[in-house]
């Protein structure tokens, strides 16, 4: 079979400069075969090489004691928990297959993120999915909308793991370009931690799992370039295929052959399939590895070398066998019925070469390939849109007339309003261990005995009691903020998210984070990537917690211009005990209302309304300086809910975020649901008249950083506000629980809102645009 | 998950297999709340085994089994565990298939009826409530007179159909065992999250000793996750089987 001549237009083609053609010449001392050019292209994309954010990403705070596995080290991160117990979690994005063919966009991204899950060795215990898209009012964003979370909806459901948690937010920059980072948390002892290396010289070198097909062909260099109406239809062939159930029985059978201890090494087929699997096994291993394609499983005729190596088909997975050991293998991939090959062996050369059918197709060495991607320092200018959104000023802006209707407008503003219409069609409950269910500031799940892979036979840990932990996880990125202050929203990300998990009980344990950015050669777009690294690293670093690894997403654009800025973070926390794990809706009657952090930042020109979503909603304005983020302010507010939840004295605790204190306290009343079409709507009368000399929408709506509202029972209200003053953050009562309405009393007036009205629209809002 | 074989000379626990097919989804749930919820004796039954190992009941998980190729269920009923499990119910022997395992029991023809989709056309996934409409049952006969169960469904095929005079003989036999009900009891179309005819949510056969339901009890059988009503249809079974051991006496 013939291979197509490499001309210069071929490099190009394929995502490649001339220096980077020669610079691989230079690697093998030669030209490359066509199937060398197509590996060094999609290990070299931006997707899988990083070669555009590499130099960022190193500043990154990445290593604390609990870590078990760090960023850069393997597939994902592991953090302990205790008790000889570790999670692995890691989150990535789909974003371009996504805007193609949304359904298989997005499960796939599912799909891939749970095999990074337990390539490590972990079970997956639950998922949780950050999506944006553009504005609701057009067909197509529906129709991606719809198609992504029916697409995470099949592929997490007949998996069977919960999709637990996540955010979903509407803004005309994702028109065109939907965002999807899905995330994949999994459990398993210390002991179970596996790795993706090529070890032992002789090891046999296992395939397992479906035949390789030409779906998702070079998925990995699509994702690294923008997306236009060309790039999209010839690309529709690159978004890959789905199969749930095959990834069941997967999950399942590496897991039983890992408890073996059969097993040397094993990484998943995820991005650039073969090639990325075989070349970073090897390097990591320091070894060399050799496979024969004719052995490979094919489901389609005639593949060449270049689509076998190239093929993005899912639920494979790529394992080194302990020589001797290949019959349990067999043993195992026969019961689940899963299909397997021995396709190679781990060599000591340094080298991965591919034959087929006996004729060496391609010979690169190992490490270089995976490891020496070029690296760019690319340029970054601050972008001119800034000059005109940080000039805004609060002069050119009426005050609310209306603060009934806008808190109304508010609660039904896509962003805001319930993802109930989203989360119902997940099953979020499936392996009992939903504790806390979407609708809460964070999610809760518990994890228990059969939360963990099988043990050997002779493990000395079989009949070992497991104590039962509960891990908390939340998302969060206020894209507006990042965009009108990348430095700043992005500081703010990591906050809100630690903020979330504080709500819930929960001591943040680690971040994974997804960058997700425009063009990197346009360098205002690579200003908002630069800056966004710098404050999402202040931000761990100031909260003391490390990022285990992530995903990058470039390109995130088409001819209609740039997504908004997105570093969506996901963090995951440790709630010490059941007692401490809380909700964010009021729970009784006579119940005290505390507000902890100072009502309005008065230091902050705008007054916490820059980048808010009531100017967005209300005066279609994304404009102004974001909040302010005080990370050490952050900290202490932080520690002191925490205290404040261990103690037994916090009955619910809500951040305020979007919309500010009034949606804070709206969702506290009427976010708590019972069963269908019967949430329990309770109460509240706030009292804010004490604080003068502020602007009504400012008081209501801004969204001035470092604020929860918590309840505690009427007894403990006194203590409660001592202990959080005593430790330095601000802390009032501003109301008590009860009645039929939401009342907040104001210098500038009263407002009432009627429960039942605010819900439905709260409830309903999503469900009705999208019918 | 340690697959333990029925304990001999036991009386006090009863002998539960959960059946596991190549995606099942809660067959590991169903065995934590059998096993460490109310302490008896449960295992993972895999599909290819033809022997039930003196099981006293057999329970048919949630889940997606063989990726519900084809249709939900339709593949399951040929497993070899199957065949054990017709000639069991055949004996008299209780089994209970919760959502995937009721589409199983009507595919394999151990009751009647369908699962087709959902009327929304998309998975649901949330708590009901259920009104016991026969508690004279060993599924049911533990649920207190008048107290509805509030229990969670997630599935996206299960609107229970029969033809009319199969739905009147259900009903005149007293084998629709709940229906769906809004929280003040009534059973209305809005309560029912797929459509069902007449809101039927859980039947049983004429002799009694099969029933489907496609709410999951095992996700309402510990305080922790939010309720426990789901409990009540395992201990009307535990109660059942108890009765039938000391009978045997």
């Amino acid at each position: 079979m013939n291979e197509p001549e490499i001309t210069l237009e071929l490099v190009q083609k394929h995502g490649l400069t001339a220096e980077e053609y020669a610079q691989i010449c230079a690697i093998l001392g030669r030209e490359p075969t066509y199937t060398e050019l197509g590996i060094f292209s999609v290990m070299w994309s931006e997707h899988c090489s990083y070669k555009n954010t590499r130099p960022l990403l190193k500043t990154f705070p990445t290593r604390s004691p609990r870590i078990l596995v760090g960023a850069g080290e393997e597939n994902a991160g592991i953090i302990d928990i205790g008790d000889g117990l570790a999670i692995a979690f890691k989150m990535e994005s789909h974003n371009h297959p996504s805007a193609v063919e949304p359904f298989q966009g997005a499960a796939t991204g599912v799909g891939g993120i749970i095999r990074d899950i337990f390539t490590m060795g972990a079970r997956p215990v639950c998922a949780l999915d950050s999506l944006r898209f553009g504005d609701l009012s057009s067909p197509e964003v529906r129709r991606l909308f719809a198609g992504v979370v029916a697409g995470i909806a099949h592929y997490g459901n007949c998996f069977g793991i919960p999709t637990i948690a996540g955010e979903v937010y509407f803004d005309k920059s994702f028109d065109g370009n939907p965002l999807v980072n899905v995330f994949c948390l999994g459990v398993l002892r210390h002991s179970q931690i596996a790795r993706g290396k090529a070890q032992g010289v002789g090891n046999p070198v296992f395939y397992v799992g479906p035949a390789t097909g030409r779906d998702g062909l070079a998925g990995a260099a699509f994702a690294s370039q923008d997306l236009t109406e060309e790039s999209a239809e010839q690309q529709r062939g690159a978004v890959q295929v789905g199969d749930p159930f095959m990834e069941k029985l997967l999950v399942e059978a590496c897991l039983e052959l890992l408890a073996t201890g059969a097993v040397a090494g094993i990484q998943d087929m995820g991005a650039a399939g073969l090639t990325c699997s075989t070349c970073e096994t090897a390097a990591r291993a320091c070894t060399g590895i050799e496979i024969e394609l004719s052995k490979v499983p094919q489901r389609a005729p005639n593949m060449t070398p270049y689509e076998i190596m190239l093929s993005e088909s899912q639920e494979r997975m790529l394992i080194i066998v302990k020589k001797g050991r290949e019959a349990e293998v067999q043993r195992i991939f026969d019961k689940w019925d899963l299909p397997w090959a021995l396709i190679g062996e781990v060599t000591d050369t340094g080298r991965m070469v591919v034959k087929n059918h006996g004729k060496v197709v391609a010979d690169i060495p190992a490490a270089k390939l995976a490891n020496e991607a070029p690296v760019y320092h690319r340029e970054a200018r601050e972008p001119e849109y800034l000059k005109s959104t940080r000039a805004f000023k609060l002069d050119d802006l009426p005050d609310v007339k209306e603060p009934v209707e806008a808190l109304k407008a508010l609660l039904s503003w896509p962003t805001i309003a319930s993802k109930n219409w989203v989360y119902r069609q997940y099953d979020h409950m499936v392996r009992n261990g939903s504790v806390v269910c979407p609708g809460s500031d964070a999610a809760v799940i518990r994890i228990k005995e059969d939360s963990l892979p099988p043990l050997p036979e002779n493990s000395p840990e079989r009949g070992q009691p497991v104590p039962e932990k509960y891990v908390a996880i939340s998302s969060d990125c206020n894209a507006a903020y990042v965009y009108l202050d990348p430095y700043e929203g992005s500081k703010i990300a990591v906050a809100e998210a630690a903020r979330n998990l504080a709500c819930s009980g929960a001591t943040p344990l680690g971040v994974t984070d997804n960058l997700n950015f425009g063009n990197p050669h346009n360098p205002e777009l690579f200003y908002q990537l630069k800056e966004a690294v710098r404050g999402v690293g202040d931000g761990c670093r100031a909260l003391d917690v490390p990022i285990t690894g992530g995903n990058c997403s470039l390109y995130n654009q088409n001819p209609s211009g740039p997504i908004d800025p997105v570093p969506t973070i996901a963090m995951v926390g440790l709630i010490e005990k059941p007692e401490h794990i809380t909700t964010q809706w009021f729970k009784d009657d006579g119940d005290a209302i505390i507000l902890l952090g100072d009502a309005v930042d008065l230091l902050d020109p705008l007054y916490g309304l820059g980048g808010s979503a009531y100017l967005q909603a209300v005066h279609k304005l994304k404009t102004g300086r974001p909040p302010r983020c005080e990370l050490e302010k952050e900290k202490a507010l932080q520690e002191v809910l925490l205290r404040l939840v261990r103690s037994g004295w916090v009955k619910s605790a809500h951040d305020c975020s979007e919309g500010g204190l009034a949606v804070a306290l709206a969702e506290s009343c009427i976010s708590q649901v019972v069963a269908r079409h019967t949430p329990k709507l309770i109460g509240a009368k706030v009292d804010l008249a004490r604080i003068k000399g502020i602007r009504l929408d400012a008081l209501l709506f801004g969204e001035s950083q470092g604020r929860v509202v918590v309840s505690t029972g009427p007894e403990q209200a006194e203590a409660v506000v001592a202990e959080a003053n005593r430790h330095g953050v601000a802390a009032r009562k501003i109301g008590v629980v009860g009645g039929r309405n939401l009342r907040i009393k104001t210098a500038h007036g009263t407002f009432v809102w009627k429960l039942g009205e605010i819900h439905d629209l709260w409830w309903n809002s999503i469900a009705r645009l999208m019918h | 998950m340690a697959l333990t074989a029925a304990i001999p000379g036991d009386d006090s626990k009863m002998n539960f297999a959960v059946l596991q097919f190549p995606g099942s989804n809660c067959d590991q749930d169903c065995v934590h709340v059998l096993r460490n919820v109310l302490g008896h004796s449960a295992w993972l039954q895999w599909h290819k085994e033809r022997s039930l190992r003196g099981a006293d009941a057999v329970i048919i998980p949630g889940g997606f089994s063989y990726g519900d190729y084809l249709r939900t269920g339709a593949i399951a009923r040929f497993s070899p565990v199957m065949q054990a499990v017709v000639e069991f119910a055949g004996n008299g022997g209780l089994v209970l298939g919760i959502c995937n395992g009721f589409q199983i029991l009507c595919e394999a023809g151990l009751l009647p009826g369908a699962l087709i989709r959902n009327r929304s056309l998309q998975f649901r996934c949330e708590h009901v409530y259920l009104k016991t409409v026969a508690p004279d049952s060993p599924f049911t006969r533990k649920i207190p007179e008048g107290r509805l169960l509030r229990i969670p469904v997630a599935h996206g095929e299960g609107c229970y159909f029969a033809d009319a005079a199969t739905i009147r003989r259900l009903f005149a036999n007293r084998q629709v065992l709940w229906q769906y009900c809004d929280a003040k009891g009534r059973v209305s179309d809005d309560a029912s999250p797929n459509g069902s005819v007449r809101n039927i949510a859980g039947i049983c056969n004429a002799t009694r000793n099969v029933a489907g339901l496609m709410p999951h009890p095992e996700r309402a059988s510990e305080g922790i996750l939010g309720c426990e009503d789901g409990r009540l249809v395992f201990e009307s079974m535990i109660e059942a089987l108890t009765e039938r051991k000391l009978a045997v006496k």
